[in-house]
């Protein structure tokens, strides 16, 4: 068993660790952007007494004569074309509603869902009396929920990705994260519909319990969430056994090298 | 490691978690054994205007503990002992349902549970507490104060209350008598002739949750709600059991209480040992210590 005490350290500020050249435009709400009436108004600013004035928290993006706020905490708002993770909180006719950290909880109809038999059939009285038979309270699913701030999952063409250390991820634009192990074959006859319910062999779990770590530091040091960031955390962190990954000074530097790497990748 | 998908009887689930871990090896979903703490921070003297004071950061759990000491009469039974009184605070910062009136049940259970484990003789001193029998004695007011709420807080608040009466000092009185009879007291001169309490005995907490097979120590919230019944077990730094209360609306049987009480004596002693280390280190850098308080 493992017992470790400390005196609280006082928290360096990221900027001095970052070295970053151009300053953010940080502004709160209430705070003027510019007085220069030329601009247009995008989101998380309006206009008040001449001048353009911020409504959220965050940084001033720029675009041509485009001026918006994004807020760095915010709820998630939903885009067309996003993949977002959901947890289903309640069952109803036809439709299950689901939870996804945006202001009001999404709905999931029964005709959405990907059934068994094929994707394009109607869906008739007995797949509604048979959806506790898919989805029901009590479920279990292999894989781990992380829920994150919205803003910190960066915007790809996929979101879908098979890491090669054994594991999948579905990285959701609305922040929440599912981890879960790689089916060996894919069904593709059944319709997409996937029913897998055996239990997850420890290699599988450590693999997975990394990973959670992982994108759990990379949150606390606030840095953007995506494959390549996710897979070189996991890379840098294999020397160290998985519960120390929390610890705040493995954190640091298990974050400073997944951030000397991507930079090496870019430039 | 397997995920859930839960509501609880049609009704809608408000925060109930997602996930399950199925513990037939013993690993967690962050990585911990069955029997690891998470990091604890433990900081003492961060609040200038009580006697002692203590925060303890455990995960995501926040606790501030002050202890005030003050002069009153002795309880009529025990004329001459000093006594603890025990108030806890659950802050709405902590979470949402602390609103209004919300975290008050939380708390009186909070509160009763450290009364009784502190019900017994050898806890702390408390002779050491009177100044004249049945007369005058201290009553040292322990107030908790929940800053958040990260799962574990029996445990956590136990830790806060016996590292705040390790860091109490009370000022060293004495009792004047003249001619006359009538008593007068004096307090010292110096402000830093104090009396310190012993905490060699004071017990602490530590919280068994039941999941599947298996027990944890020191639950997440996520694995709390997982689990229907705990074990909470207050120990000696000796290993001594002194109170023991299960929470939950699942049961138990004789078996795994017997097994979740010799773990929680096991982890207990631990857990005693690294927090005299960490206390008697933070004492030993005197005023080189860089005090982190809130700001940090």
């Amino acid at each position: 068993m493992a017992m470790e005490m400390r005196l609280p350290v006082a928290r360096k500020p990221l900027s001095e660790s970052l070295g970053r050249e151009s300053k953010k435009h940080l502004v709160v709400p209430g705070d003027t952007i510019t007085t220069d009436t030329g601009f247009m108004r995008g989101h998380g600013t309006y206009m008040g007494e001449e001048k353009l004035i911020a409504s959220v928290a965050g940084s001033v993006e720029r675009v041509n004569k485009l001026i918006c706020v994004k807020a760095l905490k915010t709820r998630y708002n939903g885009e067309v074309g996003d993949i977002v993770v959901g947890r289903i909180t309640e069952v109803q006719q036809k439709r299950w509603k689901v939870e996804t950290n945006s202001r009001l909880d999404s709905v999931l109809l029964l005709s959405s869902m990907n059934l068994p038999g094929g994707e394009l059939r109607r869906r008739s009285a007995e797949d509604e009396l048979a959806m506790r038979g898919f989805l029901q309270e009590g479920d279990l699913i292999s894989g781990v929920l992380v829920q994150v701030s919205p803003s910190l999952v960066k915007r790809q063409k996929t979101h879908f990705h098979d890491l090669p250390c054994g594991a999948s991820v579905i990285l959701g634009n609305n922040g929440f994260i599912w981890i879960y192990p790689t089916p060996e074959h894919k069904e593709e006859d059944a319709g997409g519909f996937i029913a897998n319910l055996e239990p997850v062999s420890l290699a599988d779990r450590e693999v997975i319990s990394r990973l959670r770590n992982c994108i759990v530091s990379l949150v606390t040091q606030r840095m953007m969430l995506y494959d390549t960031s996710i897979l070189y955390c996991y890379e840098a962190s294999l020397p160290h056994p998985i519960k120390d990954i929390l610890k705040p000074e493995i954190m640091e530097e298990i974050v400073l090298e997944t951030r000397q790497r991507l930079l090496e990748q870019e430039g | 490691m397997l995920g859930l998908v839960m509501s609880y009887q049609g009704k809608p689930i408000s925060s109930q978690p997602l996930k399950i871990t199925v513990l037939k090896e013993d690993l967690r979903v962050d990585g911990r054994g069955c029997e690891d703490y998470r990091c604890v921070d433990v900081e003492t003297d961060v609040v200038s205007n009580t006697s002692g004071s203590a925060r303890v950061k455990l995960g995501h759990t926040d606790i501030l503990v002050g202890v005030k000491a003050e002069m009153g009469t002795p309880k009529l039974e025990k004329p001459n002992e000093g006594y603890l009184e025990f108030f806890v605070d659950c802050s709405a910062n902590a979470t949402p349902e602390f609103e209004g009136r919300g975290g008050d049940d939380l708390g009186t259970e909070i509160a009763n549970t450290l009364y009784r484990i502190f019900n017994n003789k050898s806890s702390v001193d408390l002779k050491s507490l009177c100044i004249s029998p049945r007369e005058h004695c201290w009553i040292l007011y322990v107030d908790v104060l929940l800053l958040e709420c990260g799962g574990n807080l029996f445990d956590a608040i136990s830790i806060a209350v016996k590292a705040a009466l390790f860091n109490t000092r009370i000022p060293r009185v004495r009792v004047l008598e003249d001619e006359e009879g009538s008593k007068d007291i004096e307090l010292s001169d110096d402000p830093y002739d104090c009396i310190r309490l012993s905490v060699e005995n004071v017990p602490c907490i530590v919280t068994l949750c039941k999941i599947g097979y298996r027990h944890v120590v020191d639950a997440t919230l996520q694995e709390e709600a997982c689990s229907l019944a705990s074990l909470l077990v207050s120990v000696t730094s000796k290993g001594v059991v002194t109170c023991m209360r299960k929470v939950g609306k699942g049961s138990l049987d004789p078996e795994s209480i017997f097994e979740m009480m010799e773990t929680g004596k096991r982890v207990g002693k631990v857990l005693h040992t690294s927090l005299q280390n960490i206390l008697h280190k933070e004492e030993s850098l005197g005023t080189k210590r860089q005090k982190v308080g809130f700001l940090g």
